[in-house]
């Protein structure tokens, strides 16, 4: 570890040796050179735009050299590296002695390269999601090379253990996913059904009878279920929900196991709560305040205002809040993975243990894995269907919202 | 008028009781509000107040203090005191002959076995040998230390294996609670406060794993994702506000960065896996690779944030600075972006929290090894917080549910000083205009 980490802490302090003499050379000439010339003429940039032209300079020359050097490492005896950072920072002193004269327009340099740089920053953001998509395509066509498309995307059996032995009984492992997307659908459709009335009410109640002062206290508060972090809510089904609920039916004479869709889909509903009522309050509270005086106007209560003009106008609103909240309970990993079991049954029972599409992409990547087998490579598979699905949702709600806005602006 | 008093058809009775009813159906959508309210409170609390209730006894330990003969026949036959005698010598035997000499009537060895079994075996043996290999004197001496009971005594104590169950559903036996009542009515054995959990490191016997290393993975990641993700995010989010040209281009990446902010969190994980990991060949279990995860995902955070406290400062400041013939990258940085720094302050504390609370995606780069020691650069196998959680999580002992609910706690009160510093200097920096 000393070994691999002392070269490169010894490059990064010369770097910056190297990088700030040039700020203060460059700062310095400009200013002795401007100091020296005969005529009135003032230098068009100031010393400091002199000095950061001056390291820029120095800095892009020794990085031209020390990243073909990382990639291409052993190429050349290894002496030479300090050699050849050196000859490109003395480079850098000569270019910037023969530049910096009192009419260099230091700063329109200077301002070039900010532009770039921060051009290059939001490129990080385009090149992460080329990232996500790439290795995610690759993977997943190198999976569907071993098993063909519409065996996973319509395979009613989902065992992708394979086998430790050539010969065993069914080795290849089968990986037909439409168990996994069931369960997946059951969970979400639980949480649902728990967070979308509890939200809606919230959002209602918060931005049509709340005071201000109880809005002030409470919408904060409702606020925290979506901060808390997801393993917590994990731990609490495992421990307390899952138990709860499993007691509750001993008490009617069934029995469910402690991990069931039921637990984890109660608890994933607790945490998208805020999700729906904050969207929900937003689209509520944009809907202009003409249409509700009107319905007052009329003697109509607040509820049948809500319930028959607000809430309609609203709807499109409403919608794009459940689908972005559905996309968010359909991406949601620990409480399942922790509450919902690894088991992939096919059953319509929500008191029952199934599996979705994030358990079982945990589930085939941590433990032992040689990466090239289609164990490993069904997971990327799942990934790209899960980011496929996710993205889609996002997508129309995000048309739905803005589609609606237009309408009252 | 007519002194024949005309009832208004809204006096008729029919219409009181319509008014009765449309008021009723008032109330209770009313109160169904408050209802739900007061639902979602409820959750918030019994999470709360379980996991509290759970954990808060891990705090504290059940020690026992106990005199221990370092005989050197024992430990050290030929009195040459090298290093690897004294770290190989049988340390188990002096803590069992101090225990068999504090109960001297316990003679057969199904006995002396559970008696040992009071204190935590490999706790008390490793506590012992580093005390004497530190200081190698102490052989020949008599010393009085004080070692971790077992969990299993420790939970008893802390009534949470029940005494009258029968003995046989019972981790400890009838002799076990009778000696560990004597050793608590003379004072041996006391509840302390557990240090061990905030300092040592994760270990396979309950009493003696704590969530240092953790702790220091968790920040070392921590740092990587802010060095990443807040000069980056600034960047970007500086550049769409005031640089970009208004073409197709910059409408991209806008709608990149939007959805980006939506991808799930464990897809992030993936990419981690196949990038980091397989093509570029950095190391498994390391914080700099959870780092760079957890920085790709929070971006899309601070960009946003960052645009929105850049768009907050009123444009006369920039204005001003234009008109006294600054250039345009002169009043951005000189003027807009300081002023908004308290919204970018904010917005990354907030953008870091959400990455330490986040677990899936350092499962995908392996984040999950057992680690028992603290890591020391970011290059080596570490574990994090959310994920030590996860990993003890998965054990059903009574010891171990409540370090996990103590971890919990731990992990819950970085995350509330975290906002509440970030919601404090929003209230204190913030301008408006």
């Amino acid at each position: 570890m000393q070994h691999f980490l002392s070269p490169g802490i010894l490059t990064g302090a010369f770097l910056i040796t190297g990088v700030v003499t040039a700020f203060l050379y460059g700062r310095g000439l400009a200013v002795s050179r401007a100091q020296l010339s005969a005529d009135d003429a003032r230098a068009h940039s100031l010393p400091s735009y002199h000095g950061y032209f001056s390291a820029w300079i120095v800095a892009l020359l020794a990085v031209g050299v020390i990243v073909p050097w990382v990639t291409f490492s052993g190429a050349l005896p290894k002496f030479m590296f300090p050699a050849m950072i050196l000859g490109a920072m003395a480079l850098g002193f000569i270019i910037i002695n023969r530049l910096l004269t009192p009419t260099f327009r230091a700063r329109n340099h200077v301002e070039r390269f900010v532009g770039g740089a921060l051009m290059i920053c939001s490129g990080v953001a385009v090149l992460t999601t080329f990232g996500i998509v790439l290795s995610l395509v690759f993977e997943s066509l190198r999976f569907f090379d071993q098993v063909p498309v519409l065996d996973f995307l319509t395979g009613l059996q989902w065992s992708p253990q394979t086998a430790l032995r050539e010969d065993q009984v069914g080795q290849s492992g089968s990986f037909g996913a439409v168990p996994i997307f069931a369960g997946t659908f059951m969970i979400t459709a639980v949480a649902i059904f728990i967070a979308g009335p509890i939200g809606l009410l919230i959002a209602v109640y918060l931005s049509e009878y709340a005071n201000k002062r109880t809005r002030a206290a409470v919408k904060p508060m409702v606020e925290i279920l979506a901060g808390i972090p997801t393993i917590v809510y994990g731990f609490f089904a495992l421990l307390t929900v899952g138990p709860a609920i499993r007691n509750f039916a001993e008490g009617f004479g069934l029995s469910v196991p402690t991990q069931s869709a039921i637990a984890a889909g109660s608890v994933m509903g607790v945490m998208i709560i805020p999700f729906i009522s904050s969207l929900s309050d937003d689209v509520i509270n944009a809907v202009p305040q003409t249409l509700r005086d009107g319905s007052l106007a009329l003697g109509a209560t607040k509820s049948e205002t809500m319930t028959k003009v607000i809430f309609p106008a609203a709807l499109p609103g409403i919608i794009g809040a459940f689908l972005l909240a559905v996309s968010r309970a359909i991406g949601e990993t620990m409480i399942v993975v922790m509450a919902a079991g690894r088991a992939a049954n096919l059953t319509g029972n929500p008191f029952e243990a199934v599996t979705t599409v994030t358990v079982q992409i945990v589930s085939l990547l941590t433990g032992d894995q040689e990466f090239d087998s289609a164990k490993t490579l069904a997971a990327f598979a799942l990934g790209l269907v899960l980011f496929v699905f996710t993205l889609f949702l996002n997508v129309i709600a995000l048309l739905i919202v803005r589609k609606y806005r237009e309408r009252y602006e | 008028m007519s002194a024949k008093t005309k009832t208004s058809i809204h006096q008729t009775d029919q219409a009181l009781g319509r008014l009765a009813k449309r008021k009723a159906k008032e109330n209770r959508f009313r109160y169904a509000g408050i209802a739900a309210v007061v639902i979602a409170m409820a959750m918030l609390g019994w999470l709360v107040v379980s996991l509290v209730g759970t954990g808060y006894t891990a705090f504290f330990q059940h020690y026992l203090t106990i005199t221990v003969t370092l005989n050197e026949s024992d430990l050290d036959p030929h009195g040459a005191r090298n290093a690897d005698q004294l770290r190989k010598a049988n340390y188990r035997k002096v803590i069992q002959q101090a225990l068999y000499s504090r109960f001297p009537d316990v003679t057969d060895r199904r006995g002396k076995r559970s008696l040992f079994q009071v204190v935590s075996a490999s706790g008390a043996t490793n506590q012992v040998r580093q005390m004497v290999y530190q200081d190698p004197d102490l052989v020949g001496r008599e010393i009085t230390i004080t070692v971790p009971t077992s969990d299993d005594v420790d939970q008893l104590l802390k009534g949470h294996i029940d005494r009258n169950a029968p003995e046989d559903l019972r981790k400890v036996s009838n002799q076990q609670i009778e000696w560990v009542d004597q050793l608590v009515a003379s004072g041996e054995l006391t509840s302390n406060f557990n240090w061990r959990f905030l300092t040592a490191t994760d270990s396979r016997d309950p009493e003696l794993a704590g969530i240092a290393g953790a702790v220091v993975g968790s920040a070392m990641a921590l740092g990587v994702a802010f060095l990443l993700s807040v000069p980056v995010g600034v960047g970007a989010a500086v550049y769409l506000e005031e640089f970009a040209p208004k073409n197709r281009l910059t409408d991209f990446i806008e709608i990149n960065i939007n959805n980006l902010a939506a991808v799930p969190s464990i897809v992030f994980g993936l990419l981690g896996l196949a990038v980091f990991l397989n093509f570029f060949g950095l190391p498994r279990s390391a914080p700099l690779v959870g780092g760079m995860v957890l920085g790709l995902m929070t971006l899309p955070t601070i960009i946003i944030a960052t645009r929105s406290a850049l768009r907050a400062v009123s444009p006369s400041i920039v204005d001003g600075a234009l008109s006294l013939g600054a250039s345009h990258t002169q009043a951005v940085f000189h003027h807009k972006v300081p002023l908004a720094a308290s919204g970018i302050l904010t917005g990354s504390i907030i953008g870091m929290a959400q990455a330490l609370g986040e677990t899936a995606p350092l499962l995908m780069i392996g984040m999950v090894a057992f680690v028992t020691e603290i890591p020391t650069s970011i290059m080596e196998p570490a574990s994090a917080l959310p994920v030590q959680i996860f990993l003890w999580s998965d054990s059903a002992e009574r010891a171990w549910a409540e370090r996990t609910s103590a971890a919990i706690i731990v992990l819950l009160v970085v995350l509330l000083s975290m906002n509440a510093i970030a919601i404090f200097l929003r209230s204190r920096l913030e301008r408006r205009w």
